[in-house]
């Protein structure tokens, strides 16, 4: 398949991608509550304004705003019936704003989770959740998306699942999830995890990473437990500004755009192929990290210390790669 | 399973079986644990105590594991499902014996939040370590928190948020319940991903949960020290 993101990795060594998606909505008027994804028919000229804010920053690629625009989550907004409308516009919206760039720029078919927990302990099935995304990946690649988008995904059911909706829709795609707790994501699954999953999938992604979680520092950690994989396959590094703070009634977060252009660049140096940030990255951020990436030289791969010393500590001791992890002592009757 | 065969639950003393007990809301085995709760009562135990000494004691090791990233996710919804076949079995006679209760909490994201795992796993928490918990579910204005907390005379109001723009909304809540006068009545927890323990004292909530087994504990201390005031 030849599209704009395969041929983008095939003539650069590094690619910048897109921040934020919601803190920039809300800037522009979405009230809490209302589905994004809606602007893609009511507002179509916001979410061109969102896409050109990343592609004049210096974005090589950007993600739609269709993140939440499954089945299960639009069932929430009695919306469930506009899942291909809704895609295909997202899709459409980037495809004339990425034309008009001057410059290759791929368009990102984004695919969040279900938000829904497999079975038995929750109800989702795999052919539940390939049926969703599937229908979802139909709409993105009528409206002209270049590769689909998986991302802040925390389990590995979900990730096969998302994968398998690629196949069906013959999409390449991209994968990323989100370590948010303790290094690991929210069920669990470590870095070196799911660097092992992709291989294991009959159709791997092009590019695999980790995106938002806690800070730019856990990011970091994540993405060196993928290279101390060896996995040969681009590595996706889409950490969040900073974290929120809370000011006179206003969240902002504090990751300058200074400190963002540092972590462009290290995680360069780590091994990443495909850089943005997540939430809380603005157009100015993305123009900074753009100029340091553009300027400053590659660097040897940062060690823990180099990433804690310049953008603070971890959120954790361990990352859960390794046997330095915490573990129970157990009386193991029953493990014979 | 051959292993599992060995353990017959009926013939461990009382000291054994509680701390197999353990084990096994540990490993999130809901049969085993049903038995293990009917063996207790049959050798005479009280509701509280096999309530506290074996379900609460096992699910705090389950909640301290989970908040020093041991166990994760999948495992604590197992053992909580565990914990909820002993519950059914005990809920009745805790009521009829007029064991003391540990408190009873509404629950629900705020208004313009739809993320509802975190809620979910504070819920199941809460009740695993012996709460009452009323969840309302997602997207819930003030009114709901105030309606269904005077109802159901709530200790505890519980709110989450996972987006930095719904997590303000708290703040309303709260606001709303000074200019009520209601304020002192309950003690009010807030957690999602992005809140932190500035932003809990900012918006003068009792206490900021950075996850579910600390609102647990949380909850724990405070309905403590509050039947210490009486």
């Amino acid at each position: 398949m030849t599209h704009a993101l395969n041929r983008l990795l095939g003539a650069r060594d590094w690619l910048l991608a897109d921040g934020a998606t919601g803190t920039n909505l809300f800037n522009m008027g979405l009230s809490a509550g209302e589905p994004p994804e809606l602007w893609n028919a009511n507002h179509p000229d916001r979410i061109a304004t969102l896409y050109r804010g990343a592609v004049e920053a210096g974005s090589d690629l950007f993600l739609t705003n269709s993140f939440g625009a499954n089945a299960s989550r639009l069932k929430l907004h009695a919306a469930q019936g506009r899942v291909r409308e809704l895609n295909r516009l997202a899709a459409e919206i980037g495809r004339e704003v990425a034309e008009k760039a001057g410059r290759e720029v791929a368009v990102c078919g984004s695919m969040g989770p279900t938000g829904e927990i497999f079975a038995p302990m929750g109800t989702l099935t795999h052919a539940l959740a390939v049926e969703m995304f599937h229908e979802q990946a139909e709409g993105l690649k009528e409206g002209g998306a270049d590769v689909l988008w998986v991302e802040t995904i925390s389990a590995i059911e979900e990730f096969a699942a998302a994968a398998e909706a690629a196949a069906l829709a013959g999409m390449d795609w991209c994968g990323t999830m989100s370590f948010d707790t303790a290094g690991r994501t929210m069920m669990g699954v470590t870095s070196a995890q799911l660097a092992a999953l992709v291989e294991t999938l009959p159709n791997p992604p092009l590019a695999f990473g980790a995106n938002c979680g806690v800070g730019a520092a856990d990011l970091m950690r994540t993405i060196l437990g993928f290279t101390a994989s060896g996995t040969e396959r681009p590595i996706i590094a889409k950490g969040n500004a900073g974290i929120p703070k809370y000011y006179d009634g206003h969240i902002h977060y504090d990751g300058t755009p200074a400190l963002m252009g540092d972590y462009a660049c290290l995680a360069r140096d780590a091994g990443a192929t495909i850089i943005g940030g997540c939430c809380g990255t603005m157009p100015e951020h993305l123009r900074a990290m753009r100029a340091a990436l553009e300027t400053r030289p590659r660097g040897p791969r940062p060690t823990l210390e180099d990433v804690s010393a310049r953008l603070g500590g971890f959120s954790s001791a361990s990352d859960g790669t390794g046997d330095e992890g915490p573990a129970r002592e157990r009386r193991g009757r029953r493990r014979g | 399973m051959a292993e599992d065969d060995d353990i017959i639950l009926s013939e461990l003393d009382d000291e054994e079986l509680v701390l197999q007990m353990h084990d096994d809301l540990y490993d999130g085995l809901r049969a085993e644990i049903e038995e293990g709760v009917n063996i207790l009562i049959a050798r005479g135990w009280t509701p509280y105590d096999v309530l506290t000494r074996a379900l609460v004691a096992g699910m705090t090791i389950v909640g301290a594991d989970f908040r020093d990233g041991i166990l994760f996710v999948p495992e604590v919804l197992q053992a909580a499902n565990a914990m909820k076949g002993g519950m059914a079995i005990l809920k009745p006679l805790l009521v009829e014996t007029g064991a003391p209760r540990m408190g009873k909490m509404v629950i629900g994201t705020v208004k313009g939040d739809i993320h509802d795992i975190g809620k979910n796993l504070v819920a199941m928490m809460m009740e695993g370590a012996g709460f009452e918990v009323v969840d309302l579910g997602i997207n819930n204005p003030v009114e709901n928190y105030l309606e269904a907390a005077a109802r159901e005379e709530a200790d505890i109001i519980g709110m989450s948020a996972l987006l930095t723009t719904t997590m303000p909304y708290m703040k309303v809540v709260i606001d709303t319940l000074k200019d009520q006068g209601l304020r002192e009545r309950y003690m009010i927890l807030v957690g999602g991903a992005p809140l932190n323990e500035e932003f809990g004292r900012a918006i003068g909530a009792d206490a900021y949960c950075r996850d579910a087994a600390i609102a647990v504990q949380t909850a724990k201390d405070m309905i403590a020290r509050k039947h210490n005031q009486i």
